[in-house]
């Protein structure tokens, strides 16, 4: 069954009204997805998720009246295209736990499985648009254009961050959970300020929602009807935690009771994620406010390389969720439907391995930073405590006989 | 007309005014701010002069409130958030600490957020509690913030246009029990630099240093002692991060006794950074252990006792006298 969510029923706008209808094509055809919104335990009356797909796990193309125009323009190319984001994001992200594994990186969060959230989402946005991720988000960064290596300092400990945001409009991952929502909204708001028409988006997951400050974001972003757009990976695991153990209602609803549309997509079908995606930011840009938009999806991998996901869940979900996959859906659709041939796949193969082999470069190189460079960019416009320790330091460095250069002339490091 | 009297209130509400009338890109939030003007009405008239687009009145979330003010300040624009009440700062200190401090750093200095968070702080106005706190120290504490205290109306219209104008994260303390005192305020003038300590009396027997509300207490402390032939100097220290330790050091050395008064718990308080550096910088030219004068470790207290909590003329000239009795 191929329908929209009861927010998005809303007649707010021409098209994505209640004209939503099915077709005997998609109610056979997307079965899978129908089994699997089934298996939610069933929170209350009416409230049964409903699923936005147009791609079934078997690669076959579903009609949906409310978004398929939302994804009319896309050609052959462009599924190609989108295909290729997502192997290069999965081989980026299996050479980082690799790496991870092999000790060249602290801690690793993967994104195996998320990877159709993630470039639908991601590649739905303009150049002028913001986005404010998580921790996770490897492959919206892959589409905002941010050098994937960029993103393995703060992993390997020579940073915490270290990419400049305002070159690809791409914030620094936060971990604290959900504090970037309100940085988004509160930039949303300010987009809204300069009468641009750009918009911003939200990353979150299931686990976030039940922080305060996505409470606040959400309310912040309805009343002031910020251009914001709040992207939830439903993963359905918070490190060990199910989402029951955040939510008794599905996480899309939540929406409603702040006064903004929520829709849950198939988080592994990135013609629908791309297609919700566009909907919602369509929304942001024309003045329409803030929406919710809930990607349900699987974290194939542990929560990070740190934890153990087989002490807290079982081996039949993930290998249910495997059936999902959805790098191997859309290969399906593009096969099926002619788009790509085997060079195609081949040449690509070959591009996802030169990735690799540069990441593993990249970060085996990476200097660690220099000593005195714990002094730098504290403030702005300096503070004398930070001059004195910085002076303290570089004396004391200076004082040992292999003192290196720069601590012998103050440490005045740039 | 640019020398005014005017009450510390509303020396700040004309520096708001002003901020917002030079920079279209200044803005003012918090809860109530708008229409009420403010519960202290600090921002009394600013949001029918200046519109509801710039004096924002925003939901009671004092997390949202410095969340969305950070994204602001991405944006370009230059925030200056009211909490209402001291106490009120901790639902959004999460905010303040983890991502206002850090962001500049993190980014390797690419990004800067300059907001400022104006927070009516202290006792003595006979309030219920979560409403008279002095958490200064919690926050000179956090690297990436700077945290600072006018004692008077000049400073307070002076420091806060310093503090809008500067690119880092200002925590800007009012003394709320001085809101109603008078004072002058050149808004010509060329103020002192936003973070240097003030001698604002001269002495030669003992040092008071102070900020914010004790500083008026430290004068009257002083001009009492001076009736007993004591000789007090009193810095009103302005900044409480970073401190302006040199004019500190230039008057211990010339006094020899240091006494520190905060409302705060003194236990690790600002006074105990003070002691220690102080300590450590002019230890042969000391004649006294530092002392000193605080609140207790303990909850702020209910309204009918607070004047025992909060340091008061006597426990100054106490402090002063176990000093010179060194």
């Amino acid at each position: 069954m191929t329908v929209e969510s009861t927010a998005a029923r809303t007649p707010r706008r021409a098209g994505t009204g209640s004209g939503a209808k099915r077709t005997s094509a998609g109610a056979k055809k997307s079965a899978g997805a129908k089994k699997s919104a089934s298996a939610e335990k069933a929170t209350g009356p009416g409230t049964q998720p409903e699923l936005v797909q147009l791609l079934t796990p078997e690669g076959e193309r579903v009609e949906n009246p409310a978004y398929d125009k939302y994804v009319a323009d896309v050609t052959p190319e462009d599924l190609r295209a989108l295909y290729r984001d997502m192997v290069m994001t999965r081989r980026f992200d299996a050479e980082a736990v690799t790496l991870q594994r092999q000790g060249e990186l602290g801690l690793w969060p993967s994104l195996l499985g998320q990877e159709a959230a993630q470039v639908g989402s991601g590649r739905a946005t303009r150049d002028d648009d913001y986005v404010f991720p998580t921790y996770r988000e490897h492959g919206v960064a892959w589409c905002r254009g941010v050098d994937p290596t960029l993103l393995l300092g703060m992993f390997r400990g020579v940073n915490h961050g270290g990419w400049d945001p305002n070159s690809n409009n791409f914030h620094l991952y936060t971990i604290v959970i959900g504090s970037q929502t309100l940085h988004a909204t509160g930039y949303a708001m300010g987009v809204a300020k300069d009468d641009a028409d750009s918009a911003v988006v939200a990353y979150l997951g299931d686990g976030a929602t039940s922080q305060g400050d996505v409470a606040e974001a959400f309310t912040f972003a309805a009343v002031y009807n910020a251009p914001v757009v709040f992207f939830c990976q439903n993963n359905q695991w918070a490190i060990s935690e199910p989402t029951e153990k955040q939510s008794r209602v599905p996480l899309y609803q939540r929406a409603q009771g702040y006064g903004f549309p929520g829709v849950r997509v198939d988080g592994n079908d990135v013609l629908a994620c791309l297609a919700v995606s566009k909907w919602a930011l369509e929304r942001a840009r024309t003045g329409e406010g803030p929406s919710l938009v809930e990607a349900f999806t699987y974290r194939m991998g542990a929560h990070t390389t740190s934890d153990d996901p087989t002490r807290y869940r079982r081996d039949e979900e993930r290998e249910a969720w495997e059936a999902k996959d959805p790098i191997k859906r859309l290969r399906a659709y593009l096969e099926a439907g002619g788009h790509a041939d085997e060079a195609f796949f081949a040449e690509l193969d070959a591009e996802s391995e030169t990735l690799g082999k540069r990441v593993r470069d990249v970060v085996r190189s990476m200097p660690d930073p220099e000593p005195m460079s714990i002094f730098e960019n504290i403030y702005a416009d300096g503070h004398a405590l930070v001059d004195e320790e910085r002076a303290d330091f570089a004396a004391y460095q200076a004082s040992f006989a292999d003192a290196p250069a720069d601590a012998v002339t103050g440490g005045e490091v740039k | 007309m640019a020398v005014k009297k005017l009450p510390v209130a509303k020396a700040i509400n004309e520096s708001l005014r002003t901020a917002l009338e030079a920079d279209p890109k200044v803005l003012v939030m918090g809860e109530d701010v708008g229409k009420l003007g403010g519960v202290f009405r600090v921002t009394d008239g600013l949001q029918k002069d200046f519109g509801e687009d710039r004096v924002i009145d925003t939901p009671l979330a004092e997390s949202g409130i410095v969340g969305t003010a950070i994204g602001l300040a991405l944006r370009g624009y230059r925030p200056v958030v009211e909490i209402q009440f001291d106490g009120f700062v901790f639902p959004a200190y999460d905010q303040i600490v983890t991502q206002l401090a850090k962001m500049h750093a993190r980014s390797l200095g690419k990004v800067k957020v300059p907001v400022v968070i104006r927070i009516p702080y202290g006792g003595g106005i006979g309030a219920v509690e979560h409403h008279s706190e002095s958490p200064e120290a919690l926050f000179a504490h956090v690297a990436g913030l700077k945290v600072v205290s006018p004692s008077n109306s000049s400073d307070a219209y002076w420091m806060l246009q310093q503090a809008i104008q500067s690119d880092d994260p200002v925590i800007y303390f009012e003394p709320k029990r001085r809101y109603w005192e008078k004072g002058e305020v050149n808004t010509e003038s060329i103020p002192d630099p936003l973070h240097g300590a003030s001698v604002v009396r001269e002495g030669t027997d003992a040092t008071l240093v102070a900020y914010g509300p004790m500083v008026r207490t430290c004068l009257e402390a002083a001009a009492a002692a001076a009736e007993e032939g004591k000789s007090l100097e009193v810095v009103d220290l302005r900044s409480v991060s970073p401190i302006d330790f040199d004019t500190v050091q230039a008057s211990v050395e010339k006094t020899g006794r240091l006494i520190v008064v905060h409302e705060a718990p003194v236990f690790f308080g600002s006074g105990a950074e003070i002691a220690a550096r102080v300590t450590e910088r002019c230890f042969y030219h000391l004649e006294a252990p530092v002392l000193r004068v605080g609140g207790f470790h303990s909850p702020y207290p209910p309204a009918r006792v607070e004047e025992d909590y909060l340091p008061g003329l006597d426990r100054v000239l106490d402090a002063v006298d176990r000093s010179l009795a060194y």
